[in-house]
């Protein structure tokens, strides 16, 4: 969990020299904002079904979201699935529900 | 500096590209224990952003550090919290394509680049205070899902750009006009997850607090807090103030997507509280700010040394302006009035700062509670609502001298 991030860079590009001269501020703003976000380092750790969760939850969020909540009970954790299929769409199929719901509890349930 | 580096450099120079910022990483244990079960964080630099509390790498949430509030009322760009709904937020933003777009019920849809922004209309500022509708949430009781915040999910600003007010005036708007609709560049990353999207009335959306901010601070917004312009609802919580703002759209409905309809939702109750069982009651869309206040040179469980303390804060509310703070050591039972720091503006945090001195050694409870110059004031009776909003009652930090 506390592994280094991976290299992050962020490069500023400035105006090209014929925008420069468009105002004042332009000199000193950039015209090109890109960084480059950190891998996410958390996995979901070992667990009953935790490669159904990989495919599952990993695709929109990362792990770290799962492990940050407080201990949720079944009951909220299928909550949270079906929140992720119903409002956000994820293509979770009808059978993998309780499987992911499953890995939850182990991961952070509350019983 | 490696070779590649060096080379990259050297080439940048001859292009006019400049590297602003090289590489960070999550110190070796560098970690926070937010005082909430499961309240372990690691602490990382995002891109133009110091060292800050993660509350998800993907989409990247990122909280304020809560002493960087005993500093300038003002909080700096590399310290401004992060919050993203969906993970599909562009990692490179060129002002030369970059179109702000409003349209929809208007009269005539216009496209503007931010240097037109800059230059066509009169710029504005304002100082403006940006909160999470979740700020707080990880000290609900009981816990309820969703980022679990500590206090350090808000920030104040100088906000500057051109009035909303303004943009909408040159389109014209439509005559049966009801709100107005924001989106920004992000996107979920399946296509049919609901794109983030917000919504003001139209009466609203023309109050010429509410402003189209392409600087923060004096600065262009760092990326990560919506580069290149952000949505500024001064008073409002931070889901209105959409981040890369693209889309400006008038709508003659009152919109019904699901970040409006479903999400971000606040019982219609006294209070806007309910409790955990309770089912079937009304809902809205959440809005204003409540008033806060909280203690930024002291944490609950410090020890202080004996004799006179100054006892520093902030406080806030939604642009009626703070009236009094006012300090308790005593749990709440006697308050003490505090000197109020200078005026930024209605909607800006407002520092504040007394002197106590602790009558003997032993354990104090001291308590913040401001109020507003419309009369609203802090309880000590938390906020409870299934989403983990508005938390604002008064804070309380049990310190030994």
């Amino acid at each position: 969990m506390r592994a280094p991030i991976a290299g992050i860079a962020l490069a500023v590009g400035l105006a090209a020299a014929g925008l420069l001269s468009l105002r004042a501020h332009a000199a000193s703003n950039p015209q090109v904002v890109t960084i480059k976000l950190p891998a996410t380092t958390v996995d979901f750790k070992p667990g009953p079904n935790v490669a159904t969760a990989q495919t599952n939850c990993l695709i929109c969020h990362g792990a770290d979201y799962v492990y940050n909540q407080p201990a949720l009970s079944r009951t909220q954790w299928t909550a949270e699935v079906n929140k992720m299929r119903n409002a956000y769409k994820a293509t979770i199929a009808d059978g993998d529900v309780d499987k992911i719901v499953d890995y939850l509890m182990s991961a952070n349930g509350k019983t | 500096m490696t070779q590649s580096r060096r080379r990259f450099l050297a080439s940048a120079a001859a292009t006019g590209t400049l590297v602003a910022s090289g590489s960070a990483a999550i110190a070796a244990g560098g970690f926070v224990d937010l005082p909430m079960t499961n309240g372990r964080r690691p602490l990382a630099k995002f891109p133009q952003k110091r060292e800050l509390i993660v509350q998800s790498t993907r989409p990247p949430i990122l909280e304020t550090p809560f002493n960087v509030f005993d500093g300038s009322e003002l909080t700096p760009n590399d310290a401004f919290y992060v919050r993203w709904h969906l993970a599909g937020v562009p990692d490179t933003v060129d002002l030369g394509t970059f179109r702000l777009n409003v349209g929809g019920l208007v009269t005539m849809p216009l496209t503007f680049t931010v240097d037109q922004l800059r230059r066509d209309f009169p710029a504005t500022e304002v100082v403006a205070v940006n909160q999470c509708s979740g700020n707080s949430r990880g000290f609900f009781a009981p816990r309820v899902a969703g980022g679990e915040w500590a206090n350090g999910g808000m920030g104040n600003a100088r906000w500057r750009g051109v009035r909303l007010k303004d943009l909408l005036t040159k389109a014209g708007v439509g005559a049966n006009a009801k709100q107005v609709r924001f989106t920004g560049l992000d996107h979920g990353i399946l296509p049919a997850t609901p794109q983030f999207m917000k919504a003001l009335d139209i009466n609203f959306a023309t109050n010429p607090d509410i402003i189209v901010a392409y600087d923060m601070n004096g600065a262009p917004l760092p990326l990560l807090n919506g580069f290149p312009v952000r949505l500024i609802v001064p008073g409002w919580f931070a889901t209105y103030w959409v981040k890369m703002l693209a889309n400006i759209e008038v709508i003659d409905h009152v919109d019904d997507n699901f970040w409006m309809k479903t999400a971000y939702r606040i019982p219609d109750t006294p209070g806007n509280t309910v409790t955990p069982d309770q089912t079937g009651y009304p809902t809205i869309p959440i809005n204003t700010l409540r008033v806060r206040s909280f203690v930024t040179n002291f944490a609950d469980g410090d020890k202080l040394p004996a004799g006179v303390q100054t006892v520093r804060g902030i406080a806030f509310d939604s642009g009626r302006g703070i009236k009094t703070v006012e300090l308790s050591s005593d749990g709440g039972a006697t308050w003490m009035p505090a000197i109020l720091g200078r005026d930024l503006g209605p909607y800006s945090f407002r520092k504040w700062q007394i002197a106590w001195t602790p009558p003997g050694a032993g354990p104090y409870t001291l308590a913040c509670r401001a109020t507003t110059n419309s009369g609203e004031t802090q309880t000590n009776v938390p906020v409870w609502n299934p989403s983990g909003y508005l938390r604002s009652n008064i804070e309380t930090y049990k310190v030994t001298v």
